[in-house]
């Protein structure tokens, strides 16, 4: 049984279709990338899967359990937790705050506070720090911090490298091997081809709300993706 | 009225504002949601004494703990039941639903106890004073009314910066769809804030009973002067709106000291619209943006 199966499912925003009948089969252990430009349905497709959007037609499994109508507190119980774009951490909370937050549902795994900042240790000195006061890589790191906290099964990455420096974008595609050496299935979505294809086992590229490319990034060519990335 | 006597009433006065205000401003806080009926909420609390009262034959003091826990129940249903349903539809849905609300429980309450006023009875305490001198005297009550809003702003403040629930609320006053994808149900968290939002104004709701007499229609005045304490004091702030509430007080006593008691109410008005005008922020508002 795949951890997340994506059946057939097509979102609207109210009279505009995002997503057209889309399939994706998730395996535990993968680091499954969505590519696309602007606009594809990555993001829709992860909101979908966070419960912030609902799908109109198809079903979603996890793990085999459908989670179609679930909001989305529930789904952090079952073990499907976010970075959402924009990062989105609480700005008036301390960093420290922040991360209990994330662990507010109380989901028992590998992942506590002191995990994370091993696993982070530039938040260690900002641990008392309004969160609105770190720059953008810190609250990335804040915010996949924070996810982490859930002790997700699935943890869902939303435009991770937006506007950060090179350096800080390999120190955060760095740590995916830590994450699935404990036991957390990556979903990644990014516009950002170059740096998500070195980690990536699986690659999903979206073209206006339907996944025009798939396999393992080995077997594709660079022209391949270029072509089904603009649609040419 | 001397001034200084004039003074320590209005500081007093401030305290009752702060106990109506804090509920208006946790609930804009958490869900950013106007609460108009928000004044009418402050005096179901005195009815609900009054029937206590009535059937248990008690001091209406007796009766606070038992109306806070009732208030807090109808907080949390009217929002899983109503609101929650509104504040996800934007500002102006608030508006006009709590808009309503509030002439549903005007007139709900004229139906069921007619217009007259009515007071609780709470025995000799209505009328006890400290007499510090001659010109000064202050009474138990508003004194204790006073430090009950110091004790209930103090525990708000304990709530919301030590515990997981409290951080909860913190977390989706920044951001309720973060928040909700961090795993808090937001709707449990908006139900629990309008429930301590209603537990607090039963405290001065009832003691403001047991002090003076309350009508049905009361609502409005409470609204407004609950609104310009939040304001003063800045938002986000329970010190800001204590002490919104304590300017707003002085600026009616001393506004009745200076020009007779007819001008009190608009003199407190008139100082909540210059402040509003040279410090819209107001004093010690706690805002943080990303």
């Amino acid at each position: 049984m795949s951890l997340l199966e994506i059946e057939n499912v097509s979102v609207f925003y109210e009279d505009f279709q995002a997503l057209y009948d889309l399939n994706i089969k998730i395996e535990e252990g993968e680091i499954f990338a969505c590519i696309g430009a602007n606009g594809a349905g990555k993001s829709t497709m992860l909101r979908t899967v966070a419960g912030v959007l609902f799908p109109r037609q198809g079903h979603i499994l996890f793990d085999g359990t459908p989670i179609d109508n679930m909001p989305p507190h529930k789904r952090v119980e079952l073990g499907i937790s976010s970075v959402p774009e924009g990062r989105r951490v609480f700005p008036s909370l301390s960093v420290h705050e922040n991360l209990l937050i994330g662990g507010y549902r109380n989901r028992k795994g590998p992942w506590t506070t002191d995990a994370v900042y091993e696993l982070f240790p530039l938040l260690q000195p900002l641990k008392k720090r309004q969160a609105s006061g770190l720059s953008g890589g810190e609250q990335q790191a804040l915010a996949i911090g924070r996810a982490l906290m859930a002790n997700p099964r699935l943890i869902l990455m939303d435009e991770v490298s937006l506007g950060l420096a090179p350096v800080v974008i390999k120190r955060i595609y760095e740590a995916f091997p830590i994450l699935l050496q404990n036991g957390c299935t990556i979903l990644v979505v990014e516009q950002d081809v170059q740096h998500v294809l070195t980690v990536a086992t699986h690659v999903a590229c979206f073209l206006e709300g339907r996944i025009a490319l798939q396999g393992v990034p080995s077997d594709l060519t660079t022209e391949q993706i270029t072509a089904a990335y603009f649609g040419v | 009225m001397d001034w200084l006597n004039a003074a320590v009433q209005g500081i007093l006065l401030g305290g009752l504002y702060a106990l109506f205000a804090v509920g208006l401003s946790l609930v804009f806080g958490t869900m950013r949601l106007v609460n108009l009926a928000h004044g009418d909420l402050t005096i179901i609390p005195a009815y609900v004494a009054l029937v206590i009262v009535g059937v248990a034959k008690f001091n209406a003091f007796y009766s606070i703990p038992i109306v806070m826990v009732i208030m807090f129940i109808v907080g949390y249903l009217l929002q899983r039941g109503v609101l929650n349903f509104v504040v996800v539809r934007g500002d102006i849905a608030g508006v006009i639903v709590t808009f309503g609300l509030s002439i549903v429980i005007a007139n709900a309450l004229q139906e069921g106890f007619t217009a007259n006023s009515q007071g609780l009875d709470a025995g000799k305490i209505e009328n006890l004073s400290i007499t510090i001198n001659e010109r000064l005297a202050i009474g138990w009550l508003p004194l204790l009314i006073f430090v009950m809003a110091l004790v209930v702003i103090t525990l708000l403040q304990l709530f919301m910066n030590r515990t997981k629930m409290g951080r909860a609320f913190r977390a989706v006053s920044d951001d309720q769809e973060a928040a909700r994808l961090m795993g808090i149900n937001t709707r449990h968290i908006w139900a629990v804030a309008m429930g301590v939002a209603l537990l607090i104004v039963s405290i001065g709701g009832v003691m403001m009973g047991i002090r003076t007499t309350f009508h049905p229609l009361l609502g409005a005045d409470r609204l407004i002067f609950a609104f310009e304490a939040v304001i003063i004091g800045g938002m986000g702030s329970s010190w800001g709106t204590l002490l919104g509430g304590v300017i707003l007080g002085m600026a009616q006593t001393l506004g009745a000291r200076a020009f007779g008691s007819a001008w009190q109410i608009l003199v407190g008005h008139v100082v909540f619209i210059i402040i509003l005008a040279l410090r819209p922020q107001g004093f010690l508002a706690k805002t943080v943006t990303a």
